[in-house]
């Protein structure tokens, strides 16, 4: 009858699962480490990219899981903050300010990446509560519109902010960012360690690794905290929720600002990375992504959700490196269009899951416990 | 006995309806009260203006002698007045456990830093929220549901739940919409030795509801609402022989009892 209260690992929360077996935590740091080696070495170096970008996208798409997630709050224009840091770090770490304002700043800005990825948190967690604040009484569908609303305003923005001062260059973008460095080493160039050489990505690699680590332990211990709890109530019941004594306006702020620092983060991460930042890198097609990447894996489930997001980032470059030599080995030609057929299999592979598995690839386990139980 | 609920002169008229008119009642500490009525007479708005989830046209509410803050229900709720709702609204997919630990939500003080940081105070703080809302379980009788998700409770199950939580705000007012809705015989005679109990712990309740066995048999005092005005207010044994409820509402089964 009771299938939980009988199992001392359920009524041990989350955190007992994860501390135990330090073996197998050992396993996944030094499988972490090694796997841009082996990943280079049988797939080539574009791979090791993919694999940083990966990690890139599990810190975006914690960060939406905390909105839509936890807190139930439909965002479709998510990809906004991301936006926002990546274009702050172009902005406060390459020549454009020089050129843009000479007698301001000659040869431009150049801070240090760990001061703007802090700033670039700030400053999208304030885009994050001047999105909630007007959409505090909206929820489902509205909401879903003007978060999308608020999406495309800031992609055209930037879009088109190149006049009447030239402040993000327009539609070509900002290039020439500074490479993120730490101490002295530049993590574009690579370093010698050991006799080891590390090139730029692998480096790059394991500093994303290092904060999606980090991202994911916030994650938790925010979902396993008061406010953990006061986000899934108003997720579940609002009004209820608000009977409970919860002050519904301030935890959904929080809600909306947390995440966005998240994106923020990320944001900045990316610009670096890339060396160059333009508007056509936050369409609504992104923003649609990351959703993905946390419902297919599993809404609300930090695991489900990184899992979603490593995912949705290695899947679609499979199909768009293999889908051409494939078709070349079976049909002797190129038959159709690799970037088509990523999304008309990314579009299928979407539908099957939601029909199949409703609740996502990697549910919460309790919930599929009660599900089958019933 | 000292008054912890005056409401005063309160009205609320939804498009054409009068849900309520001018409206005056006082609650007094420790009893159980009763509002009664028949469909549509406003037993619910006035539940629903009290607890701030309806802003009223008019009138004034006073709790333990101040005014009450109904802006919000959450002020309501800091103030002290607790609620169930007449459809039950549970956080479904959260356990019985989580669900009495979110009413224990005013009574944290953990924000962000302190959930990061997961210091000494944040985790005494976890502790305490935990134990209080198992005792709430136990004291409710659904301890051993603890872990179950809320949506998987039985219907009795799920209304307990639900006191719970509102008793996990620890309110000096508990308001229960119709409580026994829905509840066979048994489940009914456990509930009113909840409530009861609950009563006899030093909390005021105020009950809506339709089983008008249950709220002669426990309440203290009864209020009678129909078309939007109070016709009564007494204990029930006077507010049985009401000629003005007799014509509105009990009618011939008082006469045949």
């Amino acid at each position: 009858m009771t299938g939980s209260s009988d199992s001392p690992a359920a009524a041990a929360g989350p955190f007992a699962r994860l501390r135990s077996p330090i073996a197998g935590l050992l396993l996944l740091a030094a499988g972490l480490l090694l796997l841009p080696f082996a990943v280079g070495e049988l797939f080539g170096q574009t791979w090791v990219r993919v694999a940083a970008f990966a990690a890139l996208y599990v810190m975006l798409a914690l960060g939406l899981n905390i909105v839509v997630g936890f807190a139930g709050l439909l965002d479709l224009g998510y990809i906004a903050f991301y936006a926002v840091g990546a274009y702050l770090y172009a902005l406060l770490a390459s020549p454009h300010l020089g050129i843009a304002f000479p007698h301001l700043f000659p040869g431009g800005v150049h801070l240090s990446a760990w001061i703007i990825l802090p700033l670039g948190a700030v400053l999208a967690a304030l885009f994050g509560v001047l999105l909630g604040a007007p959409t505090l009484r909206l929820r489902g569908d509205y909401l879903a519109i003007v978060t999308l609303g608020f999406g495309e305003i800031i992609r055209i923005f930037l879009n088109n902010l190149n006049k009447p001062v030239n402040l993000t260059n327009g539609p070509k973008g900002i290039n020439r960012i500074d490479p993120l460095t730490v101490g002295d080493a530049s993590l574009t160039r690579g370093v010698e360690l050991f006799g080891l050489t590390l090139p730029g990505p692998h480096l790059h690699y394991y500093l994303f690794v290092a904060l999606a680590l980090l991202v994911v332990i916030i994650g938790l211990r925010l979902q396993d905290s008061r406010l953990g709890r006061a986000w899934v109530a108003i997720r579940e019941d609002e009004l209820a929720a608000k009977a409970c004594g919860i002050d519904t306006r301030n935890v959904k702020l929080l809600a909306f600002a947390l995440g966005a620092s998240f994106g923020g983060i990320a944001g900045g991460l990316f610009a670096s990375f890339q060396g160059f930042v333009s508007p056509e890198s936050f369409g609504l097609l992104e923003s649609i992504m990351v959703l993905c990447m946390v419902v297919l894996g599993g809404m609300g489930h930090i695991p489900g959700v990184i899992f979603g997001a490593i995912l949705l980032t290695v899947l679609p470059e499979a199909l768009r490196h293999g889908a051409a030599p494939l078709q070349k080995a079976l049909f002797g030609q190129v038959l159709l269009d690799p970037e088509s057929l990523r999304m008309l299999l990314f579009g299928l592979a979407l539908i099957l899951v939601m029909l199949y598995r409703p609740a996502g690839l990697w549910p919460e386990a309790r919930h599929r416990r009660e599900l089958s139980s019933q | 006995m000292s008054l912890l609920v005056e409401v005063r002169g309160v009205s609320k008229r939804f498009g054409g309806v009068q849900a309520l008119a001018d409206v005056s009642l006082t609650i007094r500490h420790g009893e159980i009260y009763g509002l009664i009525g028949p469909n549509g007479a406003g037993k619910t708005t006035l539940f629903n203006v009290l607890t701030g989830m309806v802003q009223r046209d008019a009138g004034e509410i006073l709790f333990g002698g101040r005014l009450l803050d109904t802006r919000t229900p959450h002020r309501v709720t800091a103030a002290g007045i607790a609620r169930t709702f007449q459809n039950i609204r549970l956080f479904a997919n959260m356990t019985a456990l989580e669900n009495v630990m979110v009413g224990r939500h005013r009574h944290g003080r953990t924000g962000v830093l302190g959930a990061l940081l997961r210091d000494r105070r944040m985790r005494t703080e976890e502790a305490a929220i935990r134990r209080r809302a198992e005792e709430l379980l136990h004291y409710v009788g659904i301890a051993d549901q603890a872990e179950r998700l809320a949506r998987h409770l039985s219907y009795g199950d799920q209304r307990r739940l639900e006191i719970a939580r509102a008793l996990a705000t620890e309110p000096k007012l508990l308001a229960l919409d119709e409580p026994a809705a829905g509840m066979n015989d048994s489940e009914t005679a456990q509930l009113r030795t909840l409530i009861e109990g609950v009563c006899a712990d030093g909390v005021t309740v105020l009950l809506i509801e339709h089983d008008v066995k249950l709220v002669m048999g426990l309440c203290d005092r009864v209020a009678v609402l129909d078309y939007g005005r109070k016709i009564a207010e007494d204990t029930p044994e006077n507010v049985r022989r009401d000629a003005a409820v007799i014509a509105a509402y009990l009618g011939t089964e008082v006469q045949d009892g």
